[in-house]
C-alpha cells in the first residue's frame, strides 16, 4: 500500500502526521517514508540519521557549433524557452529545460546531442528500526520538481507499505505524488485557508481517483467548516489532533509526539486503520 | 534603426507594456520612416520561459533598439548578447509617444 499525506495548503502538519505515523506502525511493521516534498524536504528533521545519496539526473543538449548553422528550428521546437538562437551563437538556459529532447530530434544537422546534469538528489537513511526514509531533494533554481519525485518513488517501488509526505499545493508535484498511490490523507487546519486548499486538493485525488480522509489538525473544537465541507464530498474525518500547546513543542523540537504524549501512538494506529477500511482501499 | 516597442495592443495608440516577457504585442517602427507593425507575443500568458522566447522574437524581426519598462534576468542576457539596444520606458503613455520620446533622446538608456 502507498499512503500519500497531503494538504493544498502548506504548513497544516502533513510532515507531523507522515513522521508520528510511520513511527508509530514501525512498532510492527517495515514502512518506507518517502518525502516527496523535494523543494523543502523536512522530514529528516524528525529522523536525524546518517545518509547515502545518489544523484537525480536530467538530459540536456549539448550543441555542436563546428555543425550548427544556426537555423533556428531548436529554439522555435523548445516549449519552455530554453533555447535561443542568435545569428552567431546559441543561448541556452539549463535550469528551463525540461529534458524532453525534442531539440535533438528536430535538429536537421545533427548538431544536438543530449548529456546527463543533475538536478537534485535521493538520500537514503535507516533513522530507525523498521524505517527506512528516503527522502528526494532538487537544487535550488530548478524547475522539474516532479522528475525529482519520479526518481524517488521509482526506489520505493514493491515495498509493501509506503507512507508518503507529499508537497504542498495542486499542481504538478502533489500529482505526481498522488498518481497511483492506494490513499490519500489530507491534513488539514479549519481556517478559511485550510478549507480552500483542502477543496482543491481533494479535487485533485477525485479527479485521480484515489480514496481520500481528512485528518484536522489544529482543532479548538469548533470544525465546522471542513466537517460541512467533507460531509458534502464523502469526505470521511479520520483523525482530530487539537490546539495543544504540548504538541506544539514536541513537534518544533523535533521529537516525535507519540513519545512526548500519552495515548497519541493509538491514535495514530488508528488513523492507520480507518485508513485501510476507507472504500476502494485494498 | 528598427525600435521594437512593448505594448498593450496592436497599435501604437495603445498603451506601453511594463513588462518584456509577458507584453501583449511587440511593435515595430523604423527610425527612417515606413509603417507601423506589430506580433502578438503567443507565449504572454505560458506558464514559464517567456523572457528568452520573446527576446527571439524581436531579435528574427531584427530590432536594433527595444523599449520597455522592465526586463527579466533571462532575457536581458539575451537581448544583450544580441547587440540590441535598450531603453526604459516606465509613463503611462502610448507606444507612439514612446517612440517620439526616443526619437528626440528623451528616454534612458537601461544598463
Amino acid at each position: 500500500m502507498r499512503l500519500v499525506i497531503a494538504s493544498g495548503k502548506g504548513g497544516t502538519g502533513k510532515t507531523l502526521v507522515a513522521a508520528n505515523l510511520a513511527a508509530s506502525l514501525a512498532a510492527e511493521r517495515e514502512i518506507v517514508l518517502a518525502d516527496c516534498d523535494v523543494e523543502e524536504p523536512n522530514l529528516h528533521l524528525f529522523f536525524p540519521s546518517e545518509e547515502e545519496t545518489l544523484p537525480v539526473m536530467t538530459d540536456v543538449p549539448e550543441f555542436d557549433n563546428s555543425r550548427c548553422t544556426k537555423c533556428g528550428k531548436c529554439g522555435e521546437f523548445c516549449q519552455y524557452g530554453a533555447i535561443v538562437v542568435l545569428k552567431d551563437r546559441i543561448m541556452f538556459f539549463p535550469e528551463m529545460c525540461h529534458g524532453c529532447g525534442g531539440c535533438e530530434i528536430v535538429c536537421p544537422e545533427g548538431a544536438i546531442s543530449l548529456k546527463k546534469r543533475p538536478i537534485g538528489h535521493v538520500a537514503f537513511s535507516a533513522p530507525r528500526e523498521r524505517i527506512i526514509l528516503v527522502t528526494g531533494v532538487m537544487n535550488e533554481r530548478e524547475v522539474m520538481s516532479p522528475h525529482v519525485i519520479r526518481e524517488t518513488l521509482a526506489y520505493t517501488a514493491g515495498h509493501p507499505l509506503i507512507i508518503c509526505d507529499a508537497p504542498p499545493g495542486t499542481a504538478c508535484p502533489l500529482v505526481e505524488t498522488l498518481e497511483g498511490a492506494d490513499a490519500c490523507v489530507f491534513v488539514t487546519e479549519p481556517t478559511p485557508f485550510g478549507l480552500h486548499d483542502l477543496k482543491l486538493a481533494a479535487g485533485v485525488a477525485e479527479v485521480l481517483g484515489i480514496p481520500s480522509g481528512v485528518v484536522i489538525n489544529r482543532s479548538m473544537g469548533d470544525d465546522e467548516i471542513i466537517r460541512e465541507f467533507c460531509q458534502s464530498r464523502n469526505l470521511p474525518v479520520l483523525m482530530v489532533i487539537p490546539f495543544d500547546r504540548e504538541i506544539a513543542v514536541a513537534a518544533n523540537s523535533g521529537d516525535l509526539v507519540i513519545e512526548k504524549i500519552q495515548g497519541m501512538k493509538t491514535r495514530f494506529i488508528e488513523l492507520f486503520e480507518k485508513v485501510r477500511a476507507l472504500p476502494g482501499v485494498e | 534603426m528598427l525600435v521594437c516597442i512593448t505594448s498593450k495592443g496592436p497599435t501604437p495608440e495603445n498603451p506601453v507594456e511594463e513588462r518584456f516577457g509577458r507584453s501583449p504585442y511587440f511593435l515595430f517602427k523604423d527610425t527612417e520612416g515606413g509603417d507601423w507593425s506589430s506580433v502578438a507575443n503567443k507565449f504572454a500568458d505560458a506558464a514559464g520561459g517567456v523572457g528568452p522566447r520573446a527576446a527571439q522574437t524581436v531579435i528574427d524581426k531584427g530590432a536594433h533598439v527595444l523599449i520597455t519598462g522592465n526586463i527579466g534576468g533571462n532575457a536581458l542576457p539575451v537581448i544583450q548578447a544580441a547587440g540590441i539596444e535598450i531603453y526604459q520606458y516606465r509613463d503611462s503613455g502610448t507606444a507612439g509617444e514612446a517612440f517620439q520620446k526616443y526619437v528626440e533622446g528623451q528616454l534612458k538608456k537601461f544598463s
